[in-house]
């Protein structure tokens, strides 16, 4: 078994918001991360991918389909955009970095034929990320 | 759904690796010149990961405002700008990173209780880095 990474990087914006909650209530939960206008990250994304090397072509996956499926489902939804306004998912979901790894998990598994997907890891700094590894 | 969430933080900190159980002469060829007597320093980057089911409520595995808060109060306070070699845990230890990362993982385990400690990483330089995931650990 190889695994083998492939980074991305989208800039995105986003809050904090549960209304279910009170106004006092998601102040005290999420802080500065619940102002109403938003406030935007860099967010560097790995996908990793596991498999047997195949002997005719050296490769794990073609990595120019995993790019393709990487830019398709989670670059041209993410990339520039508000995702609480912007991205389906996150219409109902809070976008939490923690949810960016399984919402982006769910896009790319159905997507990725050719290769079994092994974590997705989103960097939201350089000093806070998240690692979804597809548990229940 | 079961997420791993990372912080990192730095700590900055001097040690002294030597071992008393050593002769001089031992302690100069296992430690080369982290034995140098008075001591030298590093910034530590220390990872703490920890896991749990992602809250409907708030989308998060834990706040990061509790975590942050644990690490400041129990970890950067305790060891930032120290000398390790001084500290009760390393009267007997040498400060190394493996024990340092085996030190701070205790402590987080028995005093954190908002998620489940996974892992503490530490890169003692840019060059090399320890991780300790329990006794029971991979």
């Amino acid at each position: 078994m190889v695994y083998l990474t492939r980074k991305a990087e989208f800039s995105a914006s986003h809050f904090y918001h549960n209304p279910e909650f009170t106004s006092d209530e998601n102040q005290r939960v999420f802080g500065k991360c619940n102002n109403p206008n938003g406030h935007g990250h860099n967010y560097t994304l790995e996908v990793t991918v596991k498999g047997a090397v195949d002997r005719k072509s050296g490769f794990v996956v073609d990595l120019k389909q995993l790019k393709d499926v990487m830019s398709r489902e989670v670059l041209d939804a993410f990339d520039h955009r508000f995702l609480n306004k912007e991205v389906p998912e996150f219409l109902t979901r809070i976008p939490t970095t923690e949810n960016l790894a399984i919402v982006i998990w769910q896009r790319l598994v159905p997507k990725l034929n050719a290769a079994q997907l092994h974590r997705v890891r989103v960097y939201e700094t350089p000093d806070l990320f998240v690692d979804f590894y597809g548990e229940s | 759904m079961k997420a791993h969430l990372t912080r990192r933080y730095m700590l900055s900190a001097s040690h002294r690796l030597h071992s008393d159980e050593m002769s001089a002469e031992e302690n100069r060829l296992t430690y080369g010149k982290c034995n140098n007597p008075y001591g030298h320093g590093h910034n530590y980057m220390v990872e703490v990961t920890v896991s749990g089911p992602v809250d409907d409520q708030t989308g998060m595995v834990c706040n990061l405002v509790d975590l942050d808060g644990f690490v400041h109060n129990h970890i950067l306070e305790r060891y930032d700008h120290q000398n390790l070699n001084l500290l009760p845990e390393f009267a007997e230890e040498v400060p190394t990173t493996e024990n340092l990362c085996i030190a701070i993982y205790e402590i987080v385990k028995r005093g954190f209780n908002k998620a489940h400690l996974e892992k503490i990483r530490i890169e003692e330089t840019m060059m090399n880095s320890f991780e300790y995931l329990g006794e029971n650990g991979r």
